[in-house]
């Protein structure tokens, strides 16, 4: 089992060098920062553009190779570079990724666990309102894109605010800047602002796991050893959910690590439309302002975290499949 | 002597598989025109399909146009769909967006099924070095965000280099399809009529192309029909940020981009692009969901999961 994962692992490192690499030298032959000097006024003499640029890295007249010979020398001491304004590209990073992750976090264990549940009764009450509700609702949510829940949801919660004449839905940032008060009034602030953001992002992981879900309970309802299970003298319950919802949850465990990227992108989206500063945030600022170094690193951590998705799903998998662990 | 076998064993494949392959098609269309979701799906997108492509014709307005006597205009006589801030008329730049919007989705869904239909029955039926070589770029695309690709590239796409920003989308959406086709082809490499085919001394990618992607063309036709909405909604997202179609061209991401700023003020800026996007991309989906009952009548209805 631990060289089964060992082998997964060394995989995974090296495709997150080489994705990683890539996006560094799509980046820097695409993204033009020299643009964002020259567009200044007065515009600034070449040759201190160009000094400015070499001390950056970032400038196009050194060879493509060289200069990706120098980043990947400061990304495996572990610096990152600089952005074209000269900060730490590694504070910066340091600043946004705990915002991305508590956002990834919830939404994830929100979204799985809630559409996990409502796949499973669906499946159990078949044909029943819930069941076709459920399928009407995620079918619905599955035809509109992230961008467009965001925009909905806030477009819903002024309307809520005005109607109400509360300020109940926050929906700009992820706190209220100089708010007064103890921690509990920051903690709810801090609630406030959430509310919507993680429901952007668990709606539609809701709705494709309850589907998914639901198609696998159905597979294994009927199967033999449910009805073994409950010939044996458990109760109904028991034995759809210790035997019938276990089995049913491998695929969805594998599915995991294929929807990660997906919730990744619509993290970017949420960060963007709600005002968090995020690294998904990062990723559409630094992409606008031709930010190489920042992009790269982005790309790192998207990778990384996609690589921890499909780890974490090969562990559940063995987890819950026995086969996998022995064989 | 090898040669006389080789046709006659082609020719006779040939006479077996051509009525056969039609007659499953009529049986197919005639399951498909009966589920519900499917005829639905199929009335929608037709209808939006006319709407789109001849819907410009009925107004007077060009999505070039503006109307310097008014901004910001609710719906009226003159202007169907109202104005946006700057005076262009609603009803033709929505139309216009949906144009490029559904050719988008339709070239992408073509080109990736092709690309996952060829990529997953080689490696499937070569399996050995091609198979590990194949894989192993299906698993490295799946790592990158195709988002995050396909945005930094997004300045190469400018002066009206759609298709790069196509070709982009396509690259990215073939990975699981093509594992899927893989681990069927292996499963259907086992059976009579291939071994025959090999037997009879039929190339490779003869038989690959021959018999075992028409043999799996169920699931790529349902795949591609996913596929087509799957593009549709990851253009609008990358286009919303500016990362997909760029302007002067226009598509329904762009669109709804445009309507969010002024969207609680002017909601017609945003509801007739939004609401379109969503009524195609549901019309989609039913048509896909119709097709997979069509070809899989066993299969429980209504089951459907996708990313």
């Amino acid at each position: 089992m631990l060289k089964f994962l060992l082998r997964r692992l060394a995989n995974y490192v090296l495709l997150v060098v080489i994705a990683t690499s890539l996006a560094y030298l799509l980046a820097a032959s695409t993204l033009d920062p020299r643009a964002n000097y020259e567009g200044r006024s007065p515009r600034p003499p070449e040759a201190v553009v160009d000094a400015r640029l070499s001390e950056l890295n970032l400038n196009d007249k050194v060879p493509l190779i060289q200069r990706f010979g120098t980043w990947a020398g400061d990304v495996v001491t572990g610096d990152f570079g600089r952005t074209w304004e000269g900060n730490s590209v590694n504070q910066e990073i340091t600043r946004r990724v705990g915002v991305t992750l508590r956002l990834l976090v919830l939404g994830v264990l929100l979204g799985s666990v809630l559409g996990v549940f409502a796949g499973a009764y669906a499946a159990v009450k078949q044909y029943g309102w819930f069941d076709h509700g459920a399928t009407l609702v995620s079918f619905l949510i599955l035809s509109i894109p992230t961008v467009v829940i965001a925009v909905l949801l806030q477009i819903a919660a002024v309307a809520f605010n005005e109607a109400t004449g509360t300020r109940f839905f926050q929906y700009t940032g992820e706190y209220t800047p100089g708010l007064q008060g103890g921690l509990l009034t920051h903690l709810g602030d801090r609630l406030q602002h959430l509310v919507l953001p993680t429901l952007t992002l668990a709606l539609s992981q809701i709705a494709v796991y309850s589907r998914y879900q639901r198609n696998m309970m159905l597979d294994v309802m009927n199967a033999d050893f449910v009805r073994t299970a409950r010939a044996k003298g458990l109760t109904r319950r028991a034995a759809l959910v210790r035997h019938a919802l276990r089995t049913a949850l491998i695929p969805a465990v594998t599915y995991f690590a294929f929807t990660f990227g997906a919730l990744l992108v619509g993290t970017t989206f949420t960060e963007k439309i709600y005002g968090w500063h995020g690294m998904g945030e990062l990723l559409v600022n630094s992409i606008y302002s031709n930010d190489v170094n920042s992009v790269a690193a982005v790309s790192c951590f998207a990778a990384v975290a996609v690589l921890i998705a499909a780890l974490l799903s090969d562990v559940l998998h063995a987890a819950l499949d026995p086969r996998v662990r022995v064989g | 002597m090898g040669m006389p076998e080789e046709q006659l064993g082609e020719e006779l494949i040939k006479e077996e598989s051509a009525p056969r392959a039609s007659s499953r098609g009529r049986l197919v269309a005639r399951r498909f025109l009966r589920t519900k979701q499917g005829v639905t799906g199929l009335i929608v997108l037709a209808l939006l399909f006319v709407l789109a492509f001849a819907g410009p014709a009925l107004t007077d307005w060009s999505y070039t146009d503006k109307d310097f006597m008014s901004f910001l205009q609710p719906p009226s006589a003159r202007h169907w769909f109202g104005t946006s801030q700057t005076g262009q008329d609603i009803y033709a730049v929505t139309l216009r967006g949906m144009q490029k919007s559904l050719i988008i989705g339709l070239l992408v869904a073509i080109i990736s099924t092709a690309v996952a239909a060829i990529v997953g029955s080689f490696a499937g039926y070569f399996l050995g070095w091609t198979d590990r070589m194949l894989m192993w770029v299906v698993d490295l695309l799946l790592v990158l965000p195709s988002f995050l690709i396909i945005a930094i590239m997004s300045p190469l796409f400018r002066g009206g280099n759609w298709p790069l920003f196509v070709l982009m989308l396509a690259a990215f959406m073939w990975m699981v399809t093509s594992r899927i086709m893989r681990s069927m082809t292996i499963s259907i490499k086992e059976r009579e009529f291939i071994a025959a085919a090999r037997f009879m001394g039929v190339s490779a990618p003869k038989i690959i192309f021959r018999h075992v992607i028409p043999n799996l063309a169920s699931l790529l036709i349902v795949d591609a029909t996913i596929n087509v909405s799957a593009a549709i909604l990851t253009e609008t997202s990358l286009s919303y940020f500016g990362f997909g179609v760029q302007p002067p061209d226009v598509s329904l991401g762009t669109l709804i981009a445009d309507g969010t700023r002024s969207a609680t003020t002017a909601p017609w800026t945003f509801f007739f692009a939004t609401g379109l996007l969503i009524i195609t991309v549901l019309a989609v989906n039913l048509v896909g969901d119709g097709l997979r009952d069509a070809f899989d009548p066993t299969a429980r209805r209504p089951g459907k999961a996708r990313s």
